[in-house]
């Protein structure tokens, strides 16, 4: 795509990681207005599902979530102020999940630079052929005036993201 | 790569307003995309509408909405707007919506438009929308019921080419 839409970093792990973390973006400020990251992403959590969690600059404050989603017999919503599960942002695939699936989703960070809070668009599914699965959509919402310099993603139950397991950052240029 | 994907217009405010509209679209797209990123200056709801009409009853809406405490799904037919929002966001919060404008400079269909909403502090959604008119979308307006969206507010149209 043009430079309006353009691949800053990615991650794609040959061994497992226990996060994956995108540094250095204080040098995009003035390239880019908005942040996508398209994550393709299992853990290594004892269960067919796992939460996928996010901190931004390494700081570990401010953040809050709010979700609405099925499981394929049940809608619900769920909120989240408190640590660590207001950094929640998504459902990830789990260890126990079809061999090879991998969950799905994207993360939408308009204006990572500017002072105002950060808020968060988010889509996470986590389809495995099985009598059941997930799909999210969400936000989540950093209450921080900090531009976004770092982005950090960890599962929220396992230990480590799997082997196959990806994330591509892409910087948006509104003009 | 090709660009397929392209800044039309964008604002970021300078003073608070209570009303973007995004005009003179061109048709050169094939969809369009808007990202809104509003801080507000008072709990308010905001509302779209396009071309100016916001009086023909022409719009409807399915809606999915998280409010935290459980889902819900509605719908709105025959309204002359349609709200970005469910439940009234608080004073001084940012939203994150995005929209998307599909086939919208195709004179022979009604306009579909894809909406997310979020506002971690009181919604998330989902909602699909109709605009029964086959008039090309040359403009499209939000604004508020009351009070303004606060400087620092960013509003970005993009277009998407599928050739």
């Amino acid at each position: 795509m043009a430079s309006t839409y353009k691949i800053i970093d990615k991650a794609i792990l040959s061994s497992s990681q226990a996060s994956i973390e995108f540094t250095g973006l204080g040098s995009y400020s003035t390239t880019y207005t908005d942040l996508l990251l398209m994550i393709s992403l299992r853990s290594d959590n004892g269960n067919y599902f796992d939460n996928l969690k996010i901190t931004f600059n390494s700081n570990t404050t401010g953040y809050k979530y709010i979700a609405v989603g099925g499981n394929g017999s049940a809608a619900g919503s769920d909120v989240f102020t408190s640590d660590p599960a207001d950094k929640i942002i998504g459902i990830i695939n789990g260890d126990t999940a079809t061999s090879n699936s991998f969950a799905s989703g994207s993360i939408y960070i308009p204006n990572f630079s500017s002072s105002n809070y950060k808020s968060l668009s988010i889509e996470t599914v986590n389809e495995t052929n099985a009598s059941s699965a997930y799909m999210r959509i969400a936000s989540n919402m950093w209450s921080n005036t900090a531009a976004i310099t770092s982005v950090k993603l960890q599962p929220y139950s396992g230990s480590n993201f799997l082997t196959g397991s990806s994330a591509y950052l892409y910087g948006i240029k509104n003009s | 790569m090709a660009a397929t994907y392209e800044p039309i217009a964008t604002t970021t405010l300078a003073s608070a307003t209570d009303i973007i509209t995004f005009s003179s679209i061109p048709s050169t797209y094939t969809d369009l995309v808007l990202i809104g990123n509003p801080k507000l200056s008072g709990s308010l709801d905001y509302k779209w509408y396009v071309n100016g009409d916001g009086s023909s009853g022409l719009y409807s809406q399915t809606r999915l909405v998280g409010n935290g405490s459980s889902a819900s799904s509605g719908r709105t037919t025959g309204a002359n707007v349609l709200y970005i929002n469910a439940n009234t966001p608080a004073s001084g919060s940012v939203q994150t919506f995005i929209m998307n404008f599909q086939n919208y400079a195709n004179t022979n269909v009604y306009k579909t438009v894809l909406v997310r909403y979020n506002d971690a502090g009181s919604e998330t959604a989902a909602r699909v929308a109709l605009w029964r008119n086959t008039n090309a979308i040359t403009s499209i307006s939000i604004s508020t019921d009351s009070s303004t969206f606060a400087v620092g507010s960013m509003f970005t149209l993009y277009g998407i080419k599928a050739a």
